[in-house]
């Protein structure tokens, strides 16, 4: 046993890959063979269990993000920015593919592909443009210290407006979006909840996986810079 | 008190070369009164004054993107922000200086939108004035921040509009609700705006400038 643990300790990218492939292929198995027809939407309704992983998933990069953000300007931590900068650049890729897979499921159940009386997609929305002009703030200014304290100011203004505009839309609306957590738990069947639940996990996990890939990509680019520029 | 005396004196500073060079100022005036005069084709006939009432937000907002993008320009250019940056006095001074610059420069241009407004559109409430006061105070201390951020980037005209607006959406959501008799709850959403945003803007100036 403490042989595994260490085999997996080495391999720990390989590890958390195979994690993700295997819950991700629970989770589609789940999803297509295990859980219910939903009795208002049919078949439709499965795309929930993409849909609302790949929005709580981008939820924790963003926060993963403004946590490294957090390290860059309490500590100073160099290696923090380009982390925050990877999370973000996850959370904005995963954020996109819950605009496109909520857009379909609106299409679907709502008839249309988009609702503007709708909290969760207006907020998601402006998020989305929030942290897209974060990649347009960091492709402009210089690498350095100086852009690394500013990514991280903007990073963390993002964790503020989430409240913020939740609070600002919340104001004035109806609802029609399904509230599946309520303060009385998870208003779903215990088949439908395991589903979601793994579902989830394997989304969690590719976010792992694809930040460890990017991070080790672009660690080794910097690394090759220095090393011409070493050469030069 | 050396604290308030250097902002006083860093925002009289803004304000003594506004009144010199006249740079800004007018720019905002001719683009709110152009911006109106836009909107009264835009609307269709007879779309009535809470329609208008909404695009006044956009005139607002719009106005003081033109105001921030100009808002550290002199100092990038003659290089004084470094110098602001070695002078002995707290760095979250210099934000709040230009802060009340900017401030005074949305004032002075809404003095004249909002009569303007109530002449061509619609009459303009006491709780819409209370609101644009709240809805300034929010985009002046915001947009000082992001401009010193976006003055620091190749394309600042270009990048600013693109920080500021996803921030601004709730300035629009609370002015725009306050302004068409949504009650005070939008007034009070817009205090907490500006306190949440002033804290935080405040706190985080010193690493946008330093090392600039």
């Amino acid at each position: 046993m403490d042989h595994v643990t260490r085999r997996l300790s080495e391999n720990r990218g390989v590890a958390s890959a195979t994690a993700a492939v295997a819950l991700l292929a629970a989770s589609i198995g789940l999803i297509f063979f295990y859980a219910p027809d939903d009795t208002d939407q049919g078949f439709s309704q499965r795309i929930f269990y993409f849909h609302v992983p790949l929005a709580l998933t981008s939820y924790v990069c963003f926060a993963w993000g403004a946590w490294k953000a957090l390290r860059v300007l309490w500590k100073g931590d160099d290696e923090a920015d380009l982390e925050s900068y990877v999370a973000i650049h996850q959370g904005v890729i995963f954020g996109a593919l819950t605009l496109v897979t909520g857009s379909l499921w609106a299409r679907a159940s709502w008839g249309v592909w988009w609702s503007w009386s709708e909290d969760q997609l207006v907020l998601f929305l402006v998020l989305f443009l929030f942290y897209c002009a974060y990649f347009m703030l960091r492709f402009s200014v210089e690498p350095g210290r100086a852009r690394a304290n500013m990514c991280a100011v903007y990073a963390l203004f993002g964790v503020v407006l989430i409240p913020i505009s939740f609070l600002a839309i919340r104001l004035s609306r109806k609802f029609i979006h399904p509230v599946v957590f309520t303060s009385h738990g998870p208003q779903m069947a215990g088949s439908q909840f395991l589903t979601f639940c793994v579902s989830l996990a394997g989304m969690i996990m590719l976010f792992v996986v694809l930040y460890h890939v990017e991070l080790a990509g672009k660690r080794i680019d910097a690394h090759l810079r220095d090393l011409r520029e070493l050469l030069a | 008190m050396t604290y308030a005396a250097d902002v006083a004196a860093l925002a009289r500073k803004d304000l003594l070369l506004e009144l010199r060079a006249k740079e800004t100022l007018p720019a905002m005036l001719l683009f709110v009164l152009s911006t109106l005069t836009v909107f009264h084709f835009a609307l269709p006939r007879g779309a009535g004054g809470l329609a208008a009432l909404g695009l006044l937000w956009v005139a607002i907002v719009f106005t003081a993107l033109l105001g921030l993008t100009r808002a550290f320009v002199a100092e990038r250019e003659q290089g004084l922000l470094d110098a602001l940056v070695l002078a002995p006095c707290d760095r979250s001074a210099i934000w709040l200086g230009k802060a009340v610059a900017v401030l005074a420069f949305l004032v002075a241009a809404e003095l004249v939108a909002l009569p303007a407004f109530a002449a061509f559109f619609a009459p303009v409430g006491a709780r819409t004035i209370v609101a644009v006061v709240l809805a300034d105070v929010g985009i002046a201390t915001v947009g000082t921040l992001l401009g010193a951020m976006a003055v620091a980037g190749r394309a600042r005209e270009l990048l600013l509009p693109l920080l500021f607006l996803p921030l601004a959406i709730p300035i629009v959501v609370g002015g725009v609700g306050a302004s068409a008799g949504g009650g005070s709850r939008y007034l009070a959403f817009l205090a907490l705006y500006d306190a949440v945003f002033a804290v935080l803007s405040w706190a985080s100036f010193e690493y946008v400038v330093a090392e600039a």
